[in-house]
């Protein structure tokens, strides 16, 4: 179906905007990295710092974090609008497809607005009619400046 | 600045309670940046980061922004980021090398040290031109290759300063196999909406962790279980930690906290590196144990790997933890606002996986986006907003007050390892930089 990475990528996009952080994770394979680098260009993800990098387990529990009664920079958790686009297929490897999209991120929380942007790329596998990510990788275009905490999923 | 003489400011700090104005008052802010942050001893960074001639790198001391770079004669200078002629940042931010600094604005260069070298259309000026360079820190010090800076022209030296707070510095080189350490594998730098006291305040309050940290808490025990040699996860010393800051009250209560005259406090006997590191019975540490003792002996290396001083602060700007490698600075911005640099040490002579381990460590809990600094955040901000409030104008530091026990050392003890004890000590020092002089 033309446009179904596409339509993927806003599905993903749309559960995370409506906060069905559940339905989310499902998306991800059981063997999934998610991974927002701290470095620009950066290439190690064992011997230098990231933003985010979880496994699947850890990206289950940060959700699970999420939810917690107590979790004070999560409760409420901000409101986010996730904006996909220039979608671009940068090839096939290993039954995965790459693919590349932009995000702008606006999130809104305690009187607080902020805008993210970043550069994405998704490793998609095909599961039946649809896809399941294997890697999700989010390089923030101010990864490397002062930030204020961070309680969102990109 | 009349209107904060000695008397009002020792109003404002009591010995149980502080006044709000104290992290809200933008005047009492100004004159921190000149009394405190303009005469302490500041913590700069590590000698590896300026390891050769013309290395440097840029930071700030308080609001100041300032170069750290390798001399050509070896030394560590530190120098004002301002141009002398009409005032440009002469260096962009960042790192590298350079043979000089050259002003963006008029082309004015000046060497390693500071010292003009050169500059266009130097007939213009009649006289010599010699002492127009940049302005230089008067007092550079390194200790066990931490470099301190201090922008007053005379007062205690390095040592005199650290006091017992040496012995912090010693374990965390000690640590190191061959006392060889390094910064590297990326720097967080997290910002807040508060006061920069308020991150010392939190760094060894073991009262705050069952509350702040509930969530983290909660979730790291329903993590996997760290798992046996060659099976371990990547995050395994995070879920150590999480789980630890879960720890019954009376283990808190049991914790060792102690002060020195100059501010600066630790927290022991918290965590041993059973508990916490990678385990005594794994492979790696045992790896990590060898090396150690293969330089220093092994009696010398049981004791070091004895001694837990976990939560160092030296006041005003720097907290470590010796265990895990991690320092952190921080840098007021305003009032409300503050940003702390995070800064992860390699022990260069050690099993690759000891340094992985702290990279895990400082994603999950340390990060800008890890499970655990997120919710201090939170808590600084909501306290910041507290400080709103005009109907409520003191804050309570009385915990364990009354209680301290003077140690032969000339440290200071709370009674208690919840004691706000460290408080204390931070708020008697600070008095006695705001009143130095007025
Ligand atoms: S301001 Fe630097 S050369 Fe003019
Ligand atoms: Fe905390």
């Amino acid at each position: 179906m033309p446009g179904e990475i596409e339509q993927f990528l806003y599905h993903e996009a749309h559960l995370l905007d409506t906060q069905r952080f559940e339905e989310w994770l499902d998306l991800f394979t059981e063997d999934a990295t998610y991974w927002v680098p701290l470095e620009q260009n950066q290439s190690d993800p064992v011997e230098t710092s990231s933003i985010i990098h979880d496994d699947r387990t850890l990206l289950e529990l940060r959700v699970k974090q999420a939810r917690h009664p107590r979790a004070h920079a999560r409760t409420p958790m901000a409101r986010t609008v996730h904006q996909v686009g220039n979608v671009r297929l940068l090839g096939e490897s290993d039954g995965e497809l790459r693919v590349a999209s932009t995000l702008v991120l606006v999130e809104f929380r305690a009187e607080r607005q902020r805008v993210w942007g970043g550069l994405v790329e998704h490793r998609l596998r095909s599961a039946g009619a649809t896809f399941r990510i294997s890697h999700k990788r989010i390089d923030l275009v101010n990864s490397e400046g002062e930030l204020d905490g961070i309680a969102i999923l990109f | 600045m009349g209107a904060f003489d000695r008397e009002r400011l020792a109003m404002l700090v009591q010995p149980d309670r502080v006044h709000r104005s104290v992290y809200s008052d933008p005047a009492i802010f100004e004159l921190e940046m000149e009394r405190v942050f303009g005469y302490a001893w500041l913590i700069l960074g590590h000698e590896s980061q300026v390891r050769h001639a013309g290395d440097y790198f840029t930071t700030r001391m308080g609001r100041e922004p300032v170069i750290v770079v390798r001399h050509d004669d070896g030394s560590v200078r530190v120098l004002v980021n301002r141009c002398a002629h009409r005032g440009s940042m002469v260096c962009a931010e960042g790192r590298g090398n350079t043979e000089r600094f050259v002003c963006p604005y008029h082309g004015w260069s000046y060497d390693r040290g500071g010292r003009l070298h050169a500059m266009p259309f130097e007939s213009g000026y009649a006289g010599k031109l010699g002492e127009l360079g940049l302005h230089a820190a008067p007092r550079v010090a390194l200790y066990r290759g931490f470099i301190f800076a201090s922008l007053a022209e005379s007062g205690p030296s390095l040592e005199d300063f650290l006091g017992p707070a040496c012995a912090s510095f010693d374990d965390l080189v000690d640590r190191a196999p061959g006392g060889e350490l390094e910064v590297t594998g990326g720097v967080f730098k997290h910002a807040y909406n508060g006061n920069w006291k308020l991150m010392l305040e939190n760094h060894l309050d073991g009262a705050h962790p069952a509350w702040v940290h509930a969530s983290s808490v909660a979730v790291a025990r329903g993590a996997p279980d760290p798992g046996p040699p060659g099976e371990e996860h990547y995050y395994d010393i995070a879920v150590r930690q999480m789980r630890q800051n879960g720890a019954p009250d009376a283990v808190w209560e049991a914790v060792g906290v102690w002060t020195t005259r100059f501010g600066h406090g630790y927290l022991g006997d918290y965590h041993n590196d059973d508990r916490l590191v990678v385990g005594l019975g794994n492979p790696v540490f045992a790896e990590y144990h060898r090396m150690l003792a293969a330089k220093v002996g092994e009696a010398e290396a049981k004791r070091i790997l004895g001694v837990t001083l976990w939560n160092s602060i030296i006041y005003p700007n720097c907290s470590f933890m010796s265990q895990f490698r991690q320092l952190r600075i921080v840098h007021p911005l305003a009032v409300d606002r503050s940003v702390v640099y995070t800064y992860s040490l390699r022990m260069k002579q050690a099993p690759p996986q000891m340094f992985r381990d702290t990279v895990a460590f400082a994603n999950v809990v340390n990060g800008t986006a890890s499970w655990v600094l997120t919710d201090d955040l939170e808590v600084y901000e909501r306290v910041q907003r507290g400080f709103s409030s005009g109907a409520v104008e003191w804050l309570n530091i009385g915990r364990g007050h009354g209680r301290d026990v003077d140690e032969p050392d000339g440290t200071r003890r709370g009674g208690t390892g919840t004691s706000e004890i460290y408080i204390r000590a931070q708020m008697r020092v600070w008095l006695d930089y705001m009143t130095a002089g007025a």
